[in-house]
């Protein structure tokens, strides 16, 4: 199995030299502290910030300088600070090369739901809505079952949608599944995890063909 | 015209019960302390406030919420803000939830005197119900509609005394396109300069946008996740 950290591991590897990325909060941001030897990415903060650099120093702290997740954080050389219109703009015209979001639950058709748990949590959907309808390449990273041990990777959402058709791919704690047209296609295994758990823990339809490799770390 | 006021009571003397109000800021990063404070004290109710975030319990909007203030918000996250949960569960608030895009677009939208837009954000979501569907290009696109809002209240780092604002780092967020919407415009600033003293090429904000600015004080600046290296 995966833990958090190697999930946002395994992601980085997706990264390309040059992309924009937007990192959702939870595991999508430690994604930034795995990019991979000589690749640059620039992070996009939807809050107004395009080049977001590692958090403060103690000293370093600036109270008008957050994330989107409301954390400190720095510039880097070549950074760039702009309004909420102009960052949406980014987003929704197809800048952002990858967007790395959680989920409470993926269904095989790629719909993700992650902002409403209807009587129980009212969060909002912050910027989440606007990523997953414009975002080129979105991937999930998230638990492959809830904390009753109910898989999130589903036939049918049971909550409220946040976007339809959008998720690529899913990294979870025992997988990597890519979202094709006949549903979640095993990729690569965790290490010590076996198909059958994969397919016990999946809901949704799963597809396996040929050896499935086991994620190298 | 004079824009400059004393101070945020003088500023926000005008507003009136069942007005609605802009509110810049993304979580309490840039939000319009002073004016939010002067809010409280003039005790006008039935506000529906449109801002992004609604504080959390005893600071930003939510020093409004604690005092029962507020009618309805229009915000895109709320999830720091134990008692605007407690309201909304009770139905005590009324709340619309949109897309962060969805929300600075309305609010351009109104400043740019555009009508309404159409975005693919919410499509086939609960933010699509009861709005116009369109397909473009072979994608699907719902239509929002300009904001109507009274009052705007911005907050920005340096602003002289035509009007004119600059902002700084991530504390612009919603503040310039909130700056360009309200049919009357508040905005304080940390340091208020005289006209001439800001360099045109850096005002972020042109002062025919803005009806009243003044300087601010005791800026708190609250950080909600102090997260150090």
């Amino acid at each position: 199995m995966l833990t958090k950290q190697q999930i946002a591991q395994r992601i980085a590897r997706e990264l390309k030299d040059g992309y924009y990325v937007n990192l959702g909060i939870g595991i999508p941001t430690l994604v930034a502290n795995y990019v991979p030897e000589g690749i640059n990415v620039t992070l996009q903060s939807e809050n107004g910030l395009l080049g977001m650099g590692p958090f403060p120093t103690e000293e370093e702290i600036d109270a008008d300088l957050i994330n989107a997740g409301k954390q400190t954080v720095t510039t880097l050389p070549g950074s760039s600070f702009f309004d909420s219109a102009t960052s949406f703009a980014m987003i929704r015209s197809g800048r952002v090369d990858l967007t790395v979001l959680g989920a409470m639950e993926v269904n095989d058709n790629g719909d993700i739901a992650n902002w409403k748990i209807p009587g129980k949590m009212v969060k909002g959907m912050g910027g989440a809505m606007d990523l997953v309808a414009s975002a080129k390449n979105i991937i999930v990273a998230m638990q492959h079952t809830n904390r009753d041990g109910e898989s999130k990777l589903l036939k049918k959402l049971t909550l409220p949608v946040t976007g339809l058709g959008c998720v690529k791919k899913v990294v979870t704690d025992l997988c990597v599944m890519e979202v094709t047209e006949s549903g979640f296609e095993l990729k690569e295994l965790a290490p010590g995890v076996t198909i059958e758990q994969v397919k016990i823990a999946t809901e949704g339809r799963l597809i396996i063909e040929g050896e499935i490799p086991e994620i190298q770390f | 015209m004079k824009k400059v006021v004393a101070n945020a009571s003088e500023a926000v003397r005008d507003i009136k019960d069942g007005m609605t109000l802009m509110l810049g800021g993304f979580g309490l990063c840039g939000i319009p302390e002073n004016s939010i404070t002067a809010l409280v004290n003039l005790g006008v109710k039935n506000l529906t406030c449109i801002s992004n975030n609604a504080g959390v319990d005893d600071f930003g909007i939510g020093l409004m919420l604690k005092g029962r203030q507020v009618k309805k918000m229009i915000s895109s996250y709320v999830g720091e803000n134990a008692e605007f949960e407690r309201q909304l569960l009770s139905g005590e608030l009324e709340v619309e939830l949109l897309p962060q895009g969805t929300l600075a677009e309305r609010c351009r939208a109104e400043g740019a005197g555009i009508p309404a837009f159409f975005t693919p954000a919410g499509y086939g979501t609960e933010v699509a119900e009861g709005k116009e569907t369109r397909e473009f290009d072979g994608k699907q696109y719902i239509m929002e509609k300009a904001f109507n809002s009274d009052y705007a209240i911005v907050k920005a780092w340096k602003g002289d005394t035509d009007g004119n604002l600059i902002f700084k780092a991530t504390a612009r967020n919603f503040n310039p396109m909130m700056a360009m919407a309200g049919k009357i415009t508040i905005a304080e600033v940390e340091e208020l300069v005289p006209a001439g003293e800001l360099d045109p090429n850096f005002i972020h904000t042109p002062g025919i946008f803005v009806n009243k600015i003044f300087q601010g004080v005791d800026y708190e600046k609250r950080i909600e996740q102090r997260t150090i290296r």
